[in-house]
């Protein structure tokens, strides 16, 4: 990591994006103090990392890369252990399990062996893990990975549930997932951070935008070109048309405006969600 | 520390590790004391204990090794050692905890043979001639001589990630603490400096406990090569070099 520091606020969800091996899970290896920094700081709720690493330690719900979990104990057996490490009193810690278990979705799988789970349900035994002493700070390491669309959907939705009112700092390379989830976005690449943004001014930074366009038969390309702003029309396939802009302007009313003025027949009218991923892959590409 | 203490022995307990290693250890000391015929005590004749104080540490070399290798070598290995040092533990609470399972499971693998001494005692003739004061040195030797092959064997599981590498690096060590010191004393190069060597051997302390006699400086040695071998363990376990 190369001269690195960022700030994540209360109730905000933190997106750490950027290429395999651009130093995501280094930092967040630092953050919960698994390893050390050569040199500089990290402060989690206000306790110095070194300095005071029993209180930051106990501040942090953490979900490492993979996910690791001890196989071989029960997922209630498991939670306990968690719990009892982070010194909450029995009582307490049963109440929390059952409302941990409840949020998770794992209450048919409770008394199961974690090995015998599928990798979605460990997920969320990890995720339960790092909920369970109630923690300001949640730092998930690429949270969704290996895990099929809908599960991915469910662990989205529930990592937004859990975020309201903690510090949420996540890693992933998943473009929608970042869209769908967060509030700022940090991209590094090679120990760097190259973009601190919000998901607004990240998306307005590409300045040029895509659409799909469709009609229900082939049209003269020459009266979408008119448009002003847009630089290339192509055909895509029978009767869809790619249509891009070097604005950030949005010129769908005008598309549909021209439709009718010409009398063409549109059945599909698209912004492309891809803009984010062409910011990524400028800021990161090169070099 | 006790947290971790109770998950190590639970682990134990349901992967049936326990359950081998005491299994083991008695069946193979019962064999030798009272079965096999170059060292049964009912061949031989004499009321002693000999045989479990003189075999029991070979057989504690292989056994004790076999539940500490996976100790620190297992939690590296499928990344469990991220969970565990990201909690709000300090590596000694983790290093002691797995430290006591360990020895835990030792002393419950002696408490039963026990029941040789009342056995030995009254076979005896007369009933109970029978060095009870070196018996007890022996117990307290055996005990912590154990305790000194489990910290060998959590050091070397916290050096690998590779269980195998860990089980034959602490079969070594203890090897060479246990009697390969003393005899590396006995090669006639070291001239007064073989006394010195011989003193570092486990197998003099052992051996000066079990005549029954409790010198505070036989305790002292144990504790401390066991709180070495823990300090060491520490010290890797901290660079996070692994």
């Amino acid at each position: 990591m190369d001269d690195i520091s960022f700030t994540a606020n209360e109730g905000e969800i933190l997106g750490f994006l950027g290429p395999n091996g651009a130093g995501k899970s280094t930092t967040m290896k630092i953050a919960t103090g698994f390893i050390s920094a050569t040199s500089g700081q990290v402060e989690v709720a206000g306790f110095d990392v070194n300095d005071q690493s029993l209180e930051s330690r106990r501040n942090i719900g953490y979900l490492p890369e993979h996910n690791p979990l001890y196989l071989e104990m029960y997922v209630n057996e498991f939670l306990e252990f968690s719990g009892k490490v982070y010194g909450m009193p029995s009582k307490e810690l049963k109440v929390k399990i059952k409302e941990v278990i409840d949020k998770c979705g794992l209450t048919v799988e409770q008394n199961k062996k974690i090995s015998a789970l599928s990798k979605g349900y460990r997920q969320r035994v990890g995720l339960a893990q790092a909920l369970l002493h109630d923690p300001k700070v949640l730092i998930l390491d690429e949270p969704t990975t290996g895990l099929d669309p809908n599960q991915i959907l469910e662990i989205r939705k529930l990592i937004k549930e859990i975020s309201k009112d903690k510090t949420l700092i996540f890693s992933t390379h998943i473009m929608q997932e970042v869209q769908a989830l967060c509030d700022r976005v940090i991209i590094i690449n090679k120990g760097k951070i190259i973009a601190d943004k919000t998901l607004k001014e990240l998306s307005a930074e590409s300045g040029n935008k895509t659409y799909r366009i469709e009609f229900s038969e082939e049209i003269d390309t020459s009266v979408l070109s008119g448009i002003s702003g847009v630089s290339n029309v192509e055909l895509n396939g029978s009767c869809q048309y790619k249509i891009e802009t070097t604005s950030d302007k949005d010129i769908r009313s005008q598309i549909f405006k021209i439709a009718s003025e010409n009398d063409l027949p549109l059945v599909g009218l698209q912004e492309e969600a891809g803009s984010l991923e062409e910011v990524f892959h400028t800021l990161t590409g090169q070099n | 520390m006790f947290t971790i203490f109770i998950k190590e022995v639970n682990n134990f307990l349901n992967s049936l590790i326990a359950y081998i290693v005491i299994g083991v250890f008695l069946t193979s000391i019962g064999l030798l004391m009272w079965v096999f015929p170059e060292s049964s005590i009912l061949e031989y004749g004499y009321a002693d204990m000999g045989t479990l104080f003189t075999m029991g540490p070979y057989v504690f070399m292989f056994l004790i090794p076999a539940i500490t290798m996976r100790m620190f070598a297992e939690e590296k290995r499928t990344g469990t050692a991220e969970l565990l040092f990201t909690r709000p533990l300090t590596s000694f609470d983790i290093i002691a905890g797995k430290y006591l399972a360990g020895f835990f499971l030792v002393v419950f693998s002696l408490i039963p043979t026990v029941l040789y001494y009342f056995s030995v005692y009254n076979l005896g003739n007369p009933v109970g001639n029978l060095d009870t004061p070196g018996i007890i040195g022996s117990y307290i030797g055996l005990t912590l001589l154990g305790g000194v092959f489990v910290s060998i064997g959590i050091f070397s599981s916290s050096v690998t990630e590779n269980q195998v590498v860990s089980f034959i690096l602490a079969v070594f060590l203890s090897f060479i603490m246990y009697s390969g010191l003393s005899s590396i004393a006995g090669i006639n190069v070291w001239g007064e400096f073989s006394y010195i060597i011989e003193q570092f051997s486990v197998l003099y302390h052992y051996g000066s406990l079990s005549k029954g006699l409790i010198d505070l400086r036989d305790i002292v040695y144990f504790l401390s090569v066991i709180a070495v071998m823990l300090l060491i363990t520490n010290l890797i376990i901290n660079s996070r070099k692994w």
